[in-house]
């Protein structure tokens, strides 16, 4: 699978590139999906943060607030039969962009026997093979190199599919990322790496953790072209997928996608956000609002205030039952404590 | 004088190889850097460089002889000014001859060369370091009584622990196409110990994958692969590199399938050399056998002989579970009978008695169990009966067998080639003290080497490692019988 070795090149090289993505050209019925799916991880990770202040969630919860465009425009781009999702531990917005059932969701954040992952996974470990979702990972970074390892399945089997490996731009600072970048160009595996750079790697800004903070340059050592996305802009989004998958699917080995985003929340419940203003997020929430633009949008287009109003509660509805499945669903059997730790009996 | 040109040791445990090819020929002139012959262990092929100048005057040894003993001459070197023709060599002129003298070098000579430069770097003496890897070597050449799951009137076959790694992994690859190995040197040039020797060229290169040296990311990118369908076998070229990938061994491989409510499963194997190898510092000795046994989700294996390798690999590779295999490099290329079965697979979790006694049982594993072996044939002189226990499997451990064995005997050693503190001992101990209390007649004895990192000389590397001496005293002590 190794390449001959290269002679030396010029620094400045015509060698090819992506072109530059188009906003994707929605139809209305598609931008409807597109804010209905936004909305839901919306009012889903509001909910979420509520039952943690209740005492009813645990551990860590970090919420997607404010990246929704990203895993609604990105996914709903792809071969569901046949590519692969994975991300890091704020993984709830992927999982509901794929249409996974929120009460199994919202159940395991509450450590319910009927969570996804039985209760014994919580918000940060959560998977759906079923869906070609493989999780939910703790470890920063640890997602990228599972990942490229997916890549790696997929061109194996030769089955067609693509992964889309989420991470933040902290854990674009982890060697394995570069590890993954360097092996991933020298086997040309298909591959979609998306960086979330929400711009802070828990209290710490890009300015003061990247040396290269326009992260899309990140895989120029590798050969791996880059482009940088308007995060907050689902069609912006969709289109930069279109045209990541093309290069990809066309056998040219992995991409970069940056996607510029925010997060409106803390890294995760206990963050007292002293490392950002107010008027930091509160400006974001006003003018860059991936929910609002499309909202626009759809007001544009004709769509009646009481029909945006109607998918509104239906939304709400649909949080709620499930906050209230979680609530009420039973805590897993005492037995379960000794499943799944191996596969096979000894 | 003419220079004696002896046949090179490659590693500090060779003792003997093949003369694969002479590039030279008698009467030709060689310089020093000139490469005169090619030399083969099981291990590597390396070129035999020239460090004097001088004309060739005999070849003693013929190529393509096999079996040339470490420090054996094989080729005379007539200086300047010396004639060529006149030398006479060993091999008196005769065709050249595969069989030698045992002792090419008697001590008398060599002391009275002493204090004669000229003639000590003519005939310079082949050392033999007495160290503790050695020992350990040395020791694992003993095998156990056969493996009672072998069917009676299987023939044997006499095959090394290296071997038997490649049969294994080839022949799982052959029944499986999910199956494919990736490491560091493991398809081109062979594996780095030779264990992945012939694999590129009957899997080809979609299943027998050089990576880029890093760790990390490629025991990464295993996982990946087996959490999405694959059976990927990682060989690292050590362990104590795998320290690099330590995160995905525990935290994706070990712990997803809990995590994840038992729907994603890492069917992988973490397979290399641990342990100490011979004089190769700290960095490179270290037995990380107790580290991933202390962890939920994996499984362990250390095997000792070729038998157990072939057939806990075989096993390995075909569970779901992510399982973490332990070689030596000073094991493989020791020589053991292998069943000569279409498909030999043993049990994971299950130790095996290598050696009957009633007086003690002394349980160990990997290269532990040499060491156990001579000990126990040392004590069978002085009336002691000791069973000797080889875990193969350090998670799960088969605790049955080793308090059956506390029950039968009543005393009990552990023989551990790692660390003191913490090791695969400390719970075997554990183990007596909760469940085989009452069985006991003696505290449990514990060998397990210094507590200290590796040290390089080779005077402390034998003070630092356990030995049968070690073993014998332990026992002693537990029979209470000195």
């Amino acid at each position: 699978m190794a390449k001959a070795p290269r002679a030396a090149e010029p620094p400045i090289t015509n060698r090819e590139r992506p072109a530059e993505p188009q906003p994707y050209d929605a139809s209305k019925d598609e931008l409807l999906q597109f804010y209905k799916e936004m909305l839901l991880i919306r009012r889903f990770e509001e909910k979420a943060g509520q039952l943690y202040g209740l005492g009813l969630i645990g551990g860590f919860c970090h919420l997607y607030i404010g990246q929704e465009a990203v895993a609604v425009g990105l996914q709903s781009a792809l071969n569901g039969d046949t590519d692969s999702v994975i991300t890091g531990y704020r993984d709830h917005g992927h999982m509901l962009a794929y249409g996974i059932d929120p009460k199994a969701i919202m159940s395991e954040l509450t450590g319910r026997g009927a969570g996804i992952s039985k209760g014994k996974g919580g918000s940060m470990h959560m998977f759906s093979t079923e869906h070609k979702f493989y999780g939910g990972h703790g470890i920063v970074g640890a997602q990228v190199s599972l990942g490229t390892g997916l890549a790696f399945a997929h061109k194996y089997n030769d089955d067609g599919g693509v992964c889309l490996a989420y991470f933040g731009d902290g854990a674009a600072n982890q060697g394995q990322v570069y590890e993954s970048f360097n092996m991933a160009r020298l086997w040309d595996l298909p591959i979609i790496y998306v960086i979330e750079n929400n711009q802070y790697a828990m209290g710490t800004s890009t300015a003061r953790a990247a040396s290269e903070d326009q992260f899309y340059k990140r895989g120029e050592s590798f050969r791996i072209p880059g482009i940088q996305v308007d995060g907050m802009d689902v069609l912006a989004c969709r289109g930069a997928a279109e045209e990541a998958l093309a290069w990809v699917r066309a056998g040219k080995g992995p991409i970069i996608l940056e996607m510029k985003t925010y997060r409106y929340r803390g890294h995760s419940m206990s963050d007292p956000a002293k490392y950002r203003t107010r008027d930091e997020v509160q400006n974001m929430r006003d003018t860059a609002d991936p929910i609002d633009r499309i909202k626009k949008l759809l007001e544009e287009q004709g769509v009646q205030e009481d029909e945006l109003k109607s998918v509104e509660q239906a939304i709400r509805k649909q949080v709620n039952e499930s906050a209230d499945f979680a609530e009420s669903t039973p805590e897993p059997e005492a037995s379960e404590l000794y499943t799944d730790v191996l596969v096979e009996f000894y | 004088m003419p220079i004696e040109i002896k046949m090179p040791a490659l590693s500090p445990t060779m003792e003997e190889g093949t003369l694969a090819k002479w590039l030279v020929k008698e009467g030709d002139t060689v310089s020093s850097g000139d490469i005169m012959a090619e030399i083969e262990t099981d291990k590597a092929t390396m070129e035999f460089e020239a460090v004097d100048e001088g004309i060739v005057a005999k070849i003693l040894v013929a190529e393509g002889t096999d079996n040339v003993k470490v420090g054996d001459v094989i080729m005379l070197l007539a200086e300047e000014g010396e004639d060529a023709s006149s030398v006479e060599g060993k091999g008196g002129g005769a065709a050249p001859a595969a069989t030698k003298d045992d002792s090419p070098e008697p001590d008398a000579k060599a002391d009275e060369k002493k204090g004669d430069k000229v003639e000590d770097s003519a005939h310079p003496t082949q050392e033999k370091v007495e160290t503790g890897t050695r020992q350990l070597f040395e020791a694992a050449e003993k095998e156990g009584r056969r493996d009672p799951e072998v069917p009676e009137g299987t023939e044997m076959v006499k095959t090394t622990v290296r071997e038997a790694l490649r049969d294994a992994m080839a022949e799982e690859m052959r029944s499986d196409p999910r199956v494919f190995v990736m490491g560091e040197e493991v398809a081109q040039y062979q594996g780095a110990y030779k264990v992945t020797q012939g694999l590129l060229d009957e899997f080809g290169d979609k299943r027998v994958i050089d990576t880029p040296i890093t760790e990390y990311g490629f025991a990464g990118i295993g996982a990946g692969a087996a959490m999405g369908g694959l059976r990927p076998i990682v060989e690292f070229m050590t362990f104590n590199f795998a320290l690099q990938a330590i995160d995905h061994i525990i935290n994706s491989a070990a712990k997803t399938n809990y995590m994840s409510g038992g729907q994603m499963r890492t069917p992988i194997v973490f397979r290399g050399p641990n342990g100490a190898a011979s004089r190769v510092g700290a960095q490179h000795s270290h037995n990380f056998g107790p580290w991933y046994a202390s962890v939920p989700g994996l499984i362990v294996i250390a095997p000792y002989d070729a038998a157990d390798a072939k057939g806990l690999l075989k096993a390995a590779i075909r569970t779901e579970d992510p399982v973490v295999f332990l070689e030596n490099e000073l094991m493989y290329g020791r020589s053991f009978d292998v069943p000569k079965l279409d498909d030999w697979v043993l049990p994971i979790g299950k130790a095996r008695i290598v050696r009957e006694g009633s007086d003690v049982t002394i349980v160990s594993y990997s290269i532990g169990v040499g060491v156990s072996l001579e000990a126990a044939e040392q004590l069978a002189g002085e009336g002691i009966e000791a069973e000797v226990i080889d875990l193969r499997t350090l998670r799960p451990l088969d605790k049955e067998t080793v308090l059956k064995s506390l029950a039968k005997t009543n005393r009990l050693v552990v023989a551990e080639e790692g660390f003191p503190t913490c090791g695969i001992a400390s719970e075997i101990i554990a183990i007596c003290m909760e469940e085989g209390f009452d069985d006991l007649d003696a505290p449990v004895g514990r060998v397990a080497n210094e507590d200290v990192p590796m040290p390089y000389a080779a005077n402390l590397e034998k003070l630092a490692l356990i030995d049968a001496a070690r073993v014998v005293k332990a026992v002693k002590k537990v029979c209470y019988k000195g």
